[in-house]
């Protein structure tokens, strides 16, 4: 039997051969060689194109199927499923006592009303129903269904048209896309690792800068490709100049191997998870860099955590502080193409690495945002508050004050205090009201 | 394939709560998917914990009460059912429900329902009645530290005054329906859904 199995060897060793090789040419040709020089064949926005017309074909047979069964289709509304009135604590008890007694309040009736609590009450289970911060740690919802597992929490009446589509994208995605992206990630850092290496061997000059920069962005590029990012820019009129640097915390590991490369080539600001804790010398260091007309613009993300991008989240003030110009900018991804949302306590870098090359692409679009300064007399929280609300309005995001850190935090009781005490007021008033009477 | 959250909950278990509670189609699916984002342990069931986890529902005075009304005798565990059953307190009542003739069960959203809700936050140890005590427990929550112990004494003792009618000083719930007999409760304690 050996015999039979020997050219049988050699032809599968020479079809691995040969295919391997047409794949890693067309690989260069078409994504690699493109990243050095920056140009682009459109192949990803032909690519976005068909996508979108798959799930509009997808969306109209789960519809199709739901009308035949006499079925209601599921729809998430990102805007809430109750009507909450915006009134305020005074406001409303004053009306349920007003309802529920003959003679007339005025001012002077200050007492205490068992139904009181009805204000509470609603409002308690209200936040049980729908509430606000929760819904912005697990990803969004999608209006219809993107062909992902992943993604399909309530999508019914799929036919078998569809789970064949299923298949193929799951094919698609695993087989071809996959492997793709893992070698370009692969050679991606791997040539930023070694090429940054090289560099950071140049003395300081204007040399080294401007191989710096270009090393840089060749590597960026092919890892963009890697994850078949489609990012649109706009008003990049607004861009600070020079591009920007990060901020960022020490990694171990494969993380620290690429840190420890990039900053041989280019300067960047890394803090040890202990330093962060001590503010002063976080502030002086940003202060200093930002003064230095020199250095390069720094990237700071305020919020402190991932969330979902349904919202923006309360900015921490500390880089408010500094008194730099701020250029804000405003980033919003499409989810039907990928949850690009990490939830860092459901699964790790990697896994969430695996899931972001296994989903269809990854795509957004970025808004440069004209530059913000901190006015005469406006204290960072308030300078912070607004930048938020700048970026909120143009990402279509909701504008939110809770903080990001109530992902894993327990909320501060000074926010129940504060109710406590407005509640206060209006059953015995405050000093004045009792001197008065 | 199919979808993670209707493989939990069937065609039948919809229409017996809807059957039980009055909540359309779609806000039970609805209902289910916020459970679903609740139960952090994912086991079908949520606990103290999982309620405590809502920041707005943990600054509000009364919360803990709140909390407890979903959770029956003893239990530390709720499950889809007894969480719609709470919630279906606060159902609009519509117009072609105030007419129903009175031989059925009553409503779980009905006017002395909802009242029921709100006399068993104050009522902490379930005998129907309010004592002074659990009044003053109640309004301590809702007052915080701003009140000292004498004037909410009073105002606890004004509030029994007034209700109290067979002078047993509590509060019982015959007792309580009269006090708020002209109060909007069918407003006030109701959540209207958008869609």
């Amino acid at each position: 039997m050996g015999w039979f199995l020997l050219p049988f060897d050699n032809l599968l060793c020479m079809l691995l051969g040969i295919s391997f090789t047409v794949w890693f040419t067309l690989l260069l040709v078409f994504i690699i060689v493109p990243a050095i020089f920056g140009v682009s064949f459109g192949i990803r926005r032909l690519y976005m194109k068909t996508l979108l017309k798959v799930f509009e074909w997808a969306t109209l047979r789960i519809e199709r199927g739901a009308k035949e069964k006499n079925h209601l289709i599921y729809k998430p509304y990102s805007n809430g499923i109750i009507a909450k009135e915006p009134t305020s604590l005074e406001e409303e008890i004053k009306e349920i006592r007003r309802s529920g007694s003959s003679r007339d309040l005025g001012a002077t009736s200050q007492e205490f009303e068992m139904s009181d609590i009805f204000y509470f009450c609603r409002r308690g289970v209200e936040s049980i129903m729908d509430d606000e911060v929760t819904k912005r740690f697990s990803a969004e919802e999608l209006e219809s269904w993107n062909l992902l597992t992943r993604s399909n929490y309530n999508f019914q009446h799929i036919s078998l048209r569809l789970t064949v589509l299923w298949g193929l994208g799951v094919l698609v995605r695993y087989g071809f896309l996959l492997p793709l992206r893992v070698t370009l990630a692969f050679t991606g850092v791997s040539l930023l690792v070694i090429l940054a290496s090289i560099v950071g061997l140049l003395p300081n000059g204007r040399m080294k800068n401007f191989l710096s920069e270009k090393v840089h962005l060749m590597c960026y590029r092919i890892c963009v490709r890697a994850l078949t990012a489609i990012i649109t820019y706009h008003d990049s009129e607004n861009k600070p100049k020079n591009g920007g640097i990060c901020v960022g915390q020490i990694h171990g590991g494969l993380m620290g191997v690429i840190q420890r490369a990039m900053v041989k080539a280019c300067p960047h600001i890394w803090f040890e998870r202990s330093e962060v804790k001590d503010r002063h010398l976080v502030a002086k260091r940003l202060s200093d860099h930002v003064e230095d007309k020199t250095k390069l613009p720094i990237l700071i993300f305020p919020e402190g955590t991932c969330i979902n991008n349904t919202s923006v989240m309360m900015f921490k003030k500390g880089s408010f502080e500094i008194g730099a110009t701020v250029y804000p900018v405003a980033i919003k991804y499409d989810p039907r193409f990928a949850d690009a949302f990490w939830n860092s306590s459901k699964f790790g870098m990697v896994n969430y690495l695996l899931r972001m090359m296994s989903s269809w692409a990854v795509v957004c679009s970025v808004w440069y945002l004209p530059p913000m300064s901190r006015e005469e007399g406006e204290d960072a929280v308030h300078f912070a508050n607004r930048v938020k609300a700048a970026i909120a309005r143009q990402g279509g995001l909701v504008d939110l004050l809770w903080d990001g850190g109530l992902k894993r935090a327990k909320v501060k009781d000074t926010f129940k205090e504060e109710q406590q005490k407005l509640y206060s007021k209006m059953l015995v008033g405050t000093q004045e009201d009792r001197s008065r009477s | 394939m199919g979808s993670r959250a209707s493989t939990l909950l069937r065609e039948e278990e919809i229409e017996e709560i809807k059957k039980e509670t009055g909540f359309s189609h779609s806000q039970i699916t609805r209902l289910y998917s916020r459970f679903t984002s609740l139960d952090k342990g994912e086991n079908g069931t949520l606990s103290r914990e999982d309620f405590q986890r809502i920041p707005e529902l943990a600054i509000n005075p009364l919360g803990d009460r709140i909390i407890n009304a979903f959770f029956p005798e003893g239990e530390d565990q709720v499950n889809f059912r007894g969480f719609m059953r709470t919630l279906a307190h606060f159902r609009p009542i519509e117009d072609n429900e105030k007419n129903k003739d009175p031989s059925g069960t009553e409503p779980l959203n009905s006017r002395n329902n909802k009242l029921l809700f709100a006399f068993r936050l104050y009522d902490l140890d379930r005998d129907d009645k309010i004592s002074r005590d659990e009044l003053l427990q109640v309004l301590r929550m809702m007052v915080g530290v701003n009140i000292s112990d004498e004037q909410l004494g009073s105002i606890a003792d004004r509030t029994i005054q007034e209700a109290d009618q067979n002078g047993d000083n509590s509060i019982s719930f015959s007792e309580f329906i009269k006090v708020l007999e002209k109060v909007d409760v069918e407003q006030k304690m109701s959540i209207r859904f958008l869609h």
